[in-house]
């Protein structure tokens, strides 16, 4: 709903994936998205300002309803990462699989909210271009991709030392001769590379096609009545189906984060 | 799709958010369950006990009533045996008693017997003087014959 310009398709589709943009320093690097970091925090606090709330009242007697689904979530990640990290759980990994599964299960379901109506409110406040889905936004995930490979690193070195982690990385998986070192080091070094990077796209891909979907099926419904008939179906069948998947890639990023956690808690 | 000062920001949202679920959404929210959980396990192990001292109370209960049914038993026999043998007893002492009274009417039948015996020879012997007196009248004298006539009677 660009207003003033002529709506085609394709300004209406530019309009809708153009972040709000500010300049924070010299450079294409030193612009930040808005949307995205307002979003993204605004949906943080929120949700952990609820589980914080919650669990600052919780009672170890007959729980209520409010402490009876935190605890579901919360015991539903336990249970994920009981049956894949072997060590303290409760010291790091657990509570931060919690914090990467509610934060991008929010932030994924974004997704759900009907595009052009948020347009419209978002022009009401006077914000032209702003997108409602972090993770429709690469530097999102990729931030969370790269803080996850970073706890990698640290905790591979924490629990291995430097020692035992240069070793793991020239000796590991094909064996100890010197003639294989390069070849483990290479080999090691694309996993190292292909991590985040498959951890951080993967998301970004599900929840941005997902989006254009949207788009695609808003745009049908413009073209007439037929259009908006079956656009209202089409689009709450995405919908519905969408739900699967924000939830699937939501659980899908929590675990990958809990699984690179464990092997590198875990020496070879 | 460009990369750009976002991420960073985006990367301390991440970590102030981790901090805060690890410091404090995190532990109290564990100790709550843990102790819930405590709690169940000892009310269930309670509940275990309770039924395990229901079992011996129930056991102890039956061998009670048994050995009270036992007794009742071993009471009504000895009351049996004390009734048969009073019935024994007084059976024994009426036996006696009759065969008491029964001599005693026989003596007393034998004596009214003989009392009729003695009434009846009195008669004879007065009917049998009064005619024999009829008969001699003249000739027997009642006082000089006394001596004659007891003598007669006393054979009758």
């Amino acid at each position: 709903m660009a207003s003033g310009a002529e709506l085609t398709p394709t300004s209406y589709m530019t309009h809708h994936l153009t972040n709000m943009t500010s300049s924070v320093g010299e450079g294409a690097f030193w612009t930040l998205h808005v949307d995205t970091l307002v979003m993204s925090l605004l949906l943080g606090i929120l949700s952990f300002g609820f589980l914080w709330s919650v669990v600052r009242g919780a009672t170890s007697g007959v729980p209520g309803k409010r402490q009876a689904f935190v605890e579901l979530a919360v015991e539903f990640i336990d249970d994920q990462v009981k049956s894949t990290f072997h060590g303290d759980r409760h010291a790091f990994v657990a509570p931060a699989a919690l914090t990467v599964f509610v934060w991008v299960l929010m932030m994924n379901a974004m997704d759900l909210l009907p595009i052009d109506i948020m347009a419209l409110l978002y022009e009401l406040l006077g914000l032209h271009n702003w997108r409602s889905v972090p993770t429709t936004d690469i530097n999102a995930t990729f931030a969370l991709a790269l803080s996850v490979w970073l706890l990698m690193i640290f905790f591979n070195i924490k629990v291995k030392g430097l020692g035992g982690w240069i070793h793991e990385l020239v000796c590991t998986p094909f064996g100890k001769n010197p003639l294989l070192w390069p070849v483990n080091l290479l080999f090691n070094l694309v996993e190292y590379v292909s991590k985040p990077l498959s951890h951080s796209l993967r998301l970004y891909g599900n929840i941005y096609a997902g989006e254009i979907i949207f788009l695609l099926i808003g745009m049908w419904a413009a073209t007439g009545l037929a259009g908006t008939v079956f656009g209202t179906m089409l689009g709450a069948g995405w919908a519905i189906f969408h739900i699967l998947i924000i939830t699937l890639q939501a659980f899908i990023f929590m675990m990958l984060t809990v699984v690179y956690l464990s092997m590198a808690h875990e020496s070879h | 799709m460009n990369i750009n000062f976002t991420l960073f920001s985006q990367a301390a949202a991440f970590a102030i958010f981790i901090w805060f679920t690890v410091k404090f959404v995190w532990p109290p929210l564990m100790r709550a369950i843990e102790d819930r959980q405590k709690t169940i396990a000892d009310g269930l192990a309670a509940g275990e006990r309770g039924k395990h001292e229901l079992e011996l109370a129930s056991h102890r209960s039956a061998d009670v009533l048994k050995e009270t049914k036992q007794r009742a038993a071993d009471i009504i026999a000895q009351a049996e045996k004390r009734a048969s043998q009073i019935i024994e007893e007084a059976k024994g002492t009426a036996r006696d008693e009759s065969d008491r009274i029964l001599v005693g009417a026989k003596a007393e039948v034998e004596q009214e017997v003989f009392r009729a015996k003695e009434t009846l020879r009195q008669h004879v012997a007065d009917l049998a003087v009064a005619g024999a007196a009829k008969i001699l009248r003249r000739e027997v004298d009642a006082k000089t014959h006394a001596d004659l006539l007891t003598s007669i009677k006393a054979e009758l």
